[in-house]
């Protein structure tokens, strides 16, 4: 199952399916990375809303898109873990640590033309 | 209520993790678990499965109903027939690892579920039964 990125303006969005495998994942992070370097996109919204389980290859995936797109100048931001998900991922001890999460797209949205108002 | 079957998926493949959580959540909800406990089983399963494909590379997980007292509730048996493990104390610790990724794995597991058993045998295989009550 493929994760489609969709380009809007500067940014790229990228939404979860459900029943994501450890194969789907890596390729979104491949896909992700060459699409940044490819658009020069300044930000990248990743919406989680879908995925009912995020367990630590899920989560240390979405950490290492987000360290790799720092590293070109620009911004990842996870928007909508669900509740319960975000309950099971502090029980079993994953950490998204330094990476920005949102509640939504709005609001991830919102984070990303803050970040960059000035520099257009 | 009747009991019902057990469900048994082979782990062949990365691929098997995810219909492996899918069956676990399913039969979470049919057993009158919450969605959230439902996650948090869905959750321990996707990190079994995936210690199978690691460690062992092939294995299985059931799930059955399990009965106490006063309460039910599922039982999910990880098992393989892999390396097994040498020091059970140091893989229930946080943070160890020896595929260089897993580390959060056992522990993590423990704390989604309310019990937890682990069998191994150097050269034989691994066995992890973890339970978790309707509440």
């Amino acid at each position: 199952m493929e994760v489609p990125i969709l380009k809007q303006g500067d940014y790229l969005i990228a939404t979860f399916q459900a029943a994501l495998s450890d194969a789907d994942l890596n390729q979104l992070r491949s896909g992700l990375i060459q699409q940044v370097v490819k658009l020069r996109s300044r930000g990248v919204l990743v919406d989680v809303t879908a995925m009912d389980v995020m367990d630590s290859f899920a989560s240390r995936t979405l950490r290492e898109i987000a360290h790799m797109i720092r590293l070109r100048g620009a911004e990842t931001v996870i928007v909508g873990i669900q509740p319960e998900v975000a309950f099971a991922m502090v029980q079993l001890g994953l950490t998204l640590e330094d990476v920005t999460t949102a509640l939504d797209l709005e609001e991830g949205l919102a984070y990303l033309n803050e970040k960059f108002k000035n520099t257009h | 209520m009747a009991p019902a079957p057990e469900i048994r998926v082979a782990i062949n493949s990365e691929q098997d993790i995810v219909l492996a959580r899918q069956k676990g959540r399913a039969r979470a909800i049919e057993l009158g678990f919450s969605s959230g406990d439902a996650t948090l089983i869905a959750t321990a399963i996707s990190e079994l499965a995936r210690n199978i494909v690691a460690y062992a590379r092939k294995g299985r997980i059931t799930l059955n109903v399990v009965n106490g007292l006063n309460r039910h509730g599922i039982s999910v048996t990880a098992s393989d027939d892999g390396p097994g493990i040498t020091d059970i104390r140091q893989a229930l610790r946080d943070g160890f690892s020896t595929s260089g990724s897993l580390g959060l794995g056992l522990p993590g597991v423990r704390r989604l579920m309310d019990e937890f058993e682990i069998t191994s045998q150097p050269g034989r295989g691994t066995t992890v039964v973890v339970k978790k009550w309707r509440h």
